[in-house]
């Protein structure tokens, strides 16, 4: 079964305060050196037939439609297990969306 | 001859009693609606209440609004239906698309609850009618996902059109650009904001005060006169 990760992340212009919290969180703990921390979400989605070319598209939809709100948030698919992907040219294309 | 208001209840949601029970109020007919059925059992005008509908999983709203009931809601508020969607039915109404922007986490991460002040800017919409230009009311305010965003264009178009329909005042609670806290569509029909009116619509209840209940004499008397 090929695995396709979808990765969410708030678009740059937008405020990320969950990301702050973190980051600023960060030399507290003893972590040093990070400027800034922003914070997404990752579907990994488990498809259980072939991952071509017409399956990538559904997914790219459903990521469009529902998993991301693309007023706020860019989002990428990619092909995580390629040598299960059957039909994908490539396993390590990863797709960015930005608008 | 009064006029039916529905309130949609999807799981999760919290103040469908509530809205059900100041349409009744303000002298209109209360009419339940549930998130699986398509049927608006030919109601006037929905509210989309407030609440954590599918508990907030994905975004606020993000689930909801692909449910049956939207289908319609969609489609007859496109034809103009008049939608009211309070906090959590703010949400859904981004989410889908029928108003402009989208909600994000407060600024402060904080679950803000409280007495709000707000300025009705927009007194022309089918949920404001009551209201003056400019009139201060406050209602009761709780969230944790209100702070409202959209692009520097459509918050302009917003301002131009005058489709901003409620600012925060004494202080702006989540960050919300310009101070937005409820707008309208161009049409006026659909009206989401944050804070509950509905809550604020029985002198005993709360602070005492009744300034929601405007939301629900404008639609009723807009209804009625129609």
């Amino acid at each position: 079964m090929a695995r396709v990760v979808v990765d969410v992340m708030l678009k740059p212009e937008i405020l990320d305060p969950q990301g702050q919290a973190v980051q600023r969180a960060l030399p507290r703990l003893g972590f040093e050196g990070i400027a800034d921390v922003r914070q997404g979400k990752r579907f990994e989605l488990e498809v259980a037939g072939p991952v071509d070319d017409a399956a990538l598209a559904r997914i790219h939809e459903m990521a469009e439609t529902f998993l991301a709100n693309t007023v706020i948030e860019d989002f990428t698919v990619k092909i995580e297990n390629a040598d299960a992907a059957a039909g994908a040219d490539n396993g390590n294309a990863a797709e960015k969306v930005s608008r | 001859m009064t006029a039916r208001i529905g309130v949609i209840t999807f799981p999760g949601t919290l103040d469908d009693r509530d809205s059900l029970r100041a349409a009744r109020i303000a002298g209109a007919e209360p009419v339940s609606l549930w998130h699986r059925d398509k049927d608006l059992k030919q109601v006037d005008a929905v509210v989309l209440a407030g609440g954590f509908s599918y508990g907030d999983y994905l975004r606020a709203g993000a689930i909801s609004r692909f449910s049956p009931v939207m289908e319609t809601v969609i489609e007859q508020a496109k034809a103009g239906l008049p939608v009211l969607g309070i906090c959590n039915g703010f949400q859904i109404l981004t989410e889908t698309h029928l108003l402009p922007g989208a909600m994000l986490r407060n600024n402060d991460l904080h679950f803000v609850c409280r007495d709000q002040k707000l300025r009705v800017e927009n007194a022309d919409t089918a949920w404001t009618g009551d209201y003056s230009a400019g009139q201060e009311i406050s209602v009761p305010l709780k969230n944790i996902d209100g702070r409202y965003t959209a692009d520097e264009r459509t918050l302009d178009e917003l301002e131009a059109e005058g489709r901003v329909a409620f600012r925060y005042l004494d202080g702006n609670p989540n960050g919300s650009l310009r101070d937005i806290a409820g707008i309208t569509n161009a049409a006026g029909n659909v009206v989401g904001l944050m804070p509950h009116p509905e809550h604020a619509v029985e002198p005993l209840i709360g602070t005492g005060r009744t300034d929601g209940l405007g939301f629900f004499t404008s639609i009723l008397k807009k209804l009625v006169s129609a």
